[in-house]
């Protein structure tokens, strides 16, 4: 218990000390880069508008996950099962996976104007749902004929199969990419917040932060956001520890 | 005594990029009722084919394969099946797995009844006390005893096993084919045994079919007349020597070579 709290809390520590030094060592204005002993002011004067921007940037990621959950998994059972539908829809996923999402921000604010928690669950969504889509497709599709034989040997149907035996053993494969998808997520939300003219969420304070040149109040963003995406990585390392737990191996 | 299988003039082909390629040429195995089979050949001569066949997961282009007195179109729930890997799945216990056919093919069964049935035969192959256990906590032996329980769990007619103690140190496959016996002894089915191991298929068969290099056909049968209750000392007979020679020589000539005099 120790270790698990003790260690990770000390680097954190170690890590503000040395930021603190370096900001104090070269003797930077908090205008060229705030120091951690800046942010407590910044998130005591603003903490009503933390909590509520946070909560923006918050559900909107969580929606945009989910979303990229459910369709990621169902393109990744769509290319895990057929060959054909994997060689025509590989280059068009690794294409679209390529662009910059930043160049999107513009196209879908146009498609579907002032509709900003929309857009920001959009956009969570393109940008996080490649991850799940590729690992569920692959691990599918290496599933070894064995595993699927002793069940179809006995006149089982392919949904049963897949239930009982293809959707568990993708289990950890899914994770490991949920745990990627999760930060991306948040790069998705935050684009659409900063970019947005009126936005809204932590994205739209750091902008307003940059626009009055509050630094302390961007950096002190940046570590609400730092915060969030801790929150919901660990909620989706406690989810597999659920789930997915006995692909576990017992530390020797 | 009746033929429980039946595999009539099966001749099948694959097909690969550079043309057809042919596995099985005219094959004929008859299996009798509660007796064991043990299928030997050279390596690639389409012996995994046969099982799958067998099992209903493929069908020939040509021949028939009648089980029971059937002919076999499809899979069916009457069929268990044992693989070198022992496939057991990770993320069940050791009683959760070998009760999964009986979810498939029992589905109105109760749970306590499933679990009567796979302790009866956990205790036969000697894995009592595992039940909890994941695949991952136990050696290479016992997760094999534990996927042999899974393939007859459903008391199926006919046991299909594709080199099933093969990826096995020399002394627990020699315990497996023990307990091989003992699982014959309490259980009804009829048993179809692939293997490259000469001893195994003497110990184990009641009669020993060596199939010819590909495409195969059966190139020799040899009826194992030795008592019910084998131990591992009738391996060191005369007897059995003079069998494992005839059946080595066998071996020599599928794979195209020219028998050892002796």
């Amino acid at each position: 218990m120790l270790r698990q709290i003790g260690i990770p809390l000390a680097s954190i520590i170690v890590f503000l000390a040395l930021w603190e030094l370096l900001v104090w060592a070269n003797g930077w204005p908090n205008f060229k880069m705030a120091s951690p002993s800046d942010l407590p002011p910044a998130f005591i004067r603003y903490w009503d508008l933390f909590l509520s921007m946070g909560w923006q940037t918050l559900w909107r990621t969580v929606a945009g996950l989910a979303l990229a959950v459910v369709v990621g998994t169902a393109i990744g059972m769509i290319i895990g099962f057929s060959r054909i539908a994997r060689d025509a829809l590989y280059p068009l996923l690794v294409g679209f996976n390529a662009i910059p999402k930043a160049t999107l921000v513009p196209v879908i604010s146009l498609i579907f104007i002032g509709q900003h928690d929309f857009n920001t669950v959009l956009m969570a969504f393109m940008i996080s749902f490649f991850p799940i889509a590729v690992s569920v497709g692959i691990g599918l599709s290496t599933l070894e004929p064995e595993y699927r034989d002793i069940l179809r040997s006995l006149g089982a149907s392919r949904f049963t199969i897949f239930r009982k035996i293809a959707l568990p053993k993708t289990l950890p494969e899914f994770f490991g990419a949920l745990k990627v998808s999760v930060t991306l997520a948040f790069i998705g939300t935050n684009l659409v917040e900063i970019v947005s003219p009126h936005g809204r969420g932590l994205g739209a304070l750091f902008k307003s932060g940059e626009t009055n040149g509050d630094y302390p109040l961007m950096f002190a963003v940046l570590i609400a956001l730092a915060f969030l995406g801790i929150v919901l990585y660990y909620a989706v390392v406690y989810l597999e520890k659920v789930f997915a737990g006995w692909a576990e191996r017992p530390q020797s | 005594m009746e033929n429980l299988i039946d595999i009539k003039g099966v001749t099948h082909a694959y097909k690969t990029d550079s043309g057809p390629l042919p596995v099985l040429d005219g094959l004929d195995v008859s299996v009798p009722e509660g007796t064991f089979a043990a299928v030997v050949g050279p390596s690639g001569c389409g012996k995994s084919t046969l099982t799958r066949l067998v099992a209903g997961l493929m069908k020939p282009d040509e021949g028939e394969v009648w089980l029971h007195g059937e002919r076999v179109k499809g899979p069916r729930k009457t069929v268990g099946m044992a693989f070198q890997n022992p496939v057991l799945l990770e993320w069940r216990t050791i009683l959760q797995n070998v009760i999964l056919p009986l979810e498939i093919v029992a589905p109105s069964m109760s749970q306590k009844d499933r679990e009567t049935r796979a302790h009866e035969l956990l205790d036969m192959v000697g894995l009592t006390g595992f039940d909890d256990k994941r695949p991952s906590e136990l050696s290479g032996g016992m997760r094999q005893r534990a996927s042999l329980c899974r393939s007859i769990v459903h008391k199926p007619e006919v046991l299909i096993m594709d080199e099933p103690f093969g990826a096995l140190d020399a002394f627990t496959r020699e315990d497996l084919w023990q307990t091989m016996r003992d699982l014959r002894k309490a259980e009804p089915f009829t048993c179809v045994l692939i293997t490259h191991d000469l001893r195994e298929s003497v110990f184990l068969g009641d009669q020993v079919i060596v199939l010819s290099g590909r495409p195969a056909r059966t190139q020799y049968v040899m009826p194992i007349e030795l008592p019910e209750d084998r131990t591992l000392d009738i391996l060191y007979t005369p007897a059995v020597a003079d069998m494992l020679h005839v059946l080595r020589d066998q071996i020599k000539i599928a794979q195209g070579r020219a028998p050892e005099v002796h």
